[in-house]
């Protein structure tokens, strides 16, 4: 757990960066600070690890202030991953790697396997061990940044904008690896960006600042979506935050017809039981499902009753010119029919869990 | 031509105290004190500056004087003011003007390191000297070795001022062939030097290739 508590960064000109932050970070989870440019996410983030001292206010980490520890110590404790990756071009891959192991002294046998491990454990080819950074994509890079500072195997991770330099479909995959990296690993991580919907796909709790460093709110993505704390938030937020809050809420609770017809229209299958499309009119019998093939199907969505979201049901029935969606097993096959009426059964639920009872945000 | 002939052809100058043997050796002792002298002042303080940023009005100070600086003048002063029978008179000015282009170098070098590396060094726990050593040497590592390349050239090139003031080198071919209107002898002498200033330059290539990671370089293969 690391605690803020009334943390101010002021600079000699007087300009506050942080302002009387106080905010706690859970242990063995992602805490996104997210704001516009100036409000102290970045100050905030580098003054746990000490890159930048506190003018007022304490930072404890497991109860123990940081400012008693030595600056070198308390780093080589914690995962530090910046924007640019800031690899040392010098270093083959391996080395940069190992850097913090080679800094506590392990021997450099040990350190170098351990290297290699984490290659494989962020996705990395371990052919890439021998190169240089230059040779490397900006995506593997950051790959490459993220296993250096996990390779101590430090409780706390600090992310420092690790994805904003890279394209957007390299980014969804980063995001998609740490968060299938943290929940092998458990670490507490403490993520910077300005993107609010990498600050909601990834948070397990997202704290908005706003410029000159104040805590506007802090709370899970689905409370904050559903109740933000005030304009700011809200305008930061953008739109649709509504139809973005139902990403928080499971499929399984939505009724689901186990059968294939709806008034005026019918699932078509294949002989795997998957679902091929829409035909419209009455029922059609179960021996001309593989003759008909695709001709005079019309198109279909899907969702997985077990692990999408509402989001998915929704978004799976306005694919549809039926109007209601098809729920599939873990497997891709047909589970049954999901009405319009029952998703405005569900939709009704998820706006009232998110009313007052809807958990409270900050305190 | 034939002056290069008769000069490399006749065996009285491969042989004795003046032979081109022994005045090589001397010309090469002269330019790698001077050089070693340099590289001890201004190395160790272009990194310290470089590192800390502290000072950095001393690298351009110190640069501009010491280019201004007229290296024969100061032969002949030093001179007057030590007196004849030590190598001083050449060594001083020669280190003088080595100074400033290593100091640059090297200054400049270790300032240019990418902001980010340096915070991605101390964010990973390296202490102070340890960002200096392992990671911002190892990155100014060209441009410190251009510094040295220029200022051991400068240095071979100009201790031929040392026959100015008696001392040995090859500026003796090329001062005493002047004042004894024996061209041969200077012609010789200026092909030596220049000779001798390109096996500098090559050897600083090969040790640019031998010390710059080619991660830094970059002429690391693609594939391996």
């Amino acid at each position: 757990m690391i605690t803020f508590e009334g943390v101010t960064k002021r600079y000699g000109d007087g300009t506050v960066a942080v302002d009387n932050l106080s905010l706690q970070v859970p242990t063995g989870a992602i805490t996104v600070f997210v704001g516009p440019s100036g409000c102290g996410k970045t100050t905030s983030l580098r003054m746990i690890n000490r890159m930048i001292d506190a003018t007022e206010g304490r930072i404890l980490l497991d109860d123990k202030d940081i400012r008693q520890i030595d600056p070198p110590t308390l780093r080589r404790g914690i995962g530090y991953v910046i924007q640019q990756a800031g690899l040392f071009p010098h270093r083959k891959i391996v080395d940069n790697v190992a850097t913090v192991p080679y800094l506590l002294g392990w021997d450099k046998k040990k350190a170098r396997a351990r290297a290699m491990e984490l290659l494989e454990r962020v996705g990395l080819d371990t052919k890439l061990a021998g190169r240089y950074p230059f040779q490397l994509s900006g995506g593997q890079q950051q790959r490459v940044g993220v296993a250096r500072a996990l390779a101590a195997d430090p409780p706390v991770l600090l992310m420092d904008e690790p994805f904003s330099a890279v394209d957007p479909v390299v980014r969804t995959s980063l995001q998609d690896e740490l968060l299938r990296l943290q929940s092998e690993l458990h670490k507490t991580i403490v993520f910077v960006t300005h993107d609010i919907d990498e600050a909601i796909k990834l948070g397990d709790t997202v704290a908005v600042l706003r410029v000159g460093g104040h805590l506007a709110q802090i709370a899970d993505p689905s409370t904050l979506l559903a109740e933000p704390a005030d304009d700011f938030v809200e305008g930061f937020l953008g739109k649709d935050r509504g139809i973005r809050r139902l990403s928080f809420v499971p499929a399984g609770g939505v009724a689901v017809r186990a059968e294939r017809d709806v008034p005026g229209w019918s699932v078509v299958l294949d002989g795997d039981d998957r679902p091929l499309g829409w035909r419209a009119g009455g029922s059609t019998g179960p021996t001309d499902t593989q003759a008909a093939g695709k001709d005079g199907l019309l198109p279909f969505g899907t969702f997985d009753l077990e692990k999408d979201s509402l989001r998915a049901a929704l978004d799976a029935a306005l694919l549809a010119p039926s109007g209601c969606a098809i729920a599939v097993d873990g497997d891709g096959r047909f589970a049954g029919v999901v009405t319009r009426e029952a998703l405005d059964e569900a939709l009704l639920r998820a706006s009232g869990a998110a009313g007052p009872t809807g958990a409270g945000s900050h305190g | 031509m034939n002056w290069l002939i008769d000069f490399f052809g006749n065996p009285a100058n491969w042989s004795g105290p003046g032979g081109i043997p022994a005045r090589l050796l001397e010309h090469v002792e002269f330019s790698l004190v001077a050089l070693i002298l340099s590289m001890i002042i201004a190395i160790p303080l272009g990194l310290l500056i470089g590192h800390t940023g502290r000072g950095a009005v001393l690298v351009v100070v110190t640069a501009n004087a010491a280019r201004a600086l007229p290296t024969l003048g100061l032969v002949v002063l030093i001179v007057l003011l030590v007196g004849v029978g030590t190598t001083w008179p050449v060594l001083i000015p020669l280190v003088a003007l080595a100074i400033p282009p290593i100091l640059v170098n090297t200054y400049e070098g270790i300032r240019g390191v990418d902001e980010d590396l340096r915070d991605a060094a101390y964010g990973m726990g390296l202490r102070g000297g340890q960002v200096l050593m392992k990671v911002l040497v190892p990155v100014a590592l060209p441009l410190i070795l251009l510094g040295l390349r220029v200022a051991a050239i400068q240095v071979v090139a100009t201790a031929t001022v040392a026959a100015y003031v008696g001392l040995g080198g090859l500026g003796r071919y090329i001062i005493d062939g002047l004042a004894t209107k024996d061209f041969p002898s200077t012609i010789g002498g200026a092909v030596l030097v220049a000779v001798l200033a390109l096996i500098v330059q090559l050897a600083f290539s090969l040790l640019q290739r031998v010390m710059v990671s080619p991660g830094v370089s970059r002429r690391a293969a693609k594939a391996r």
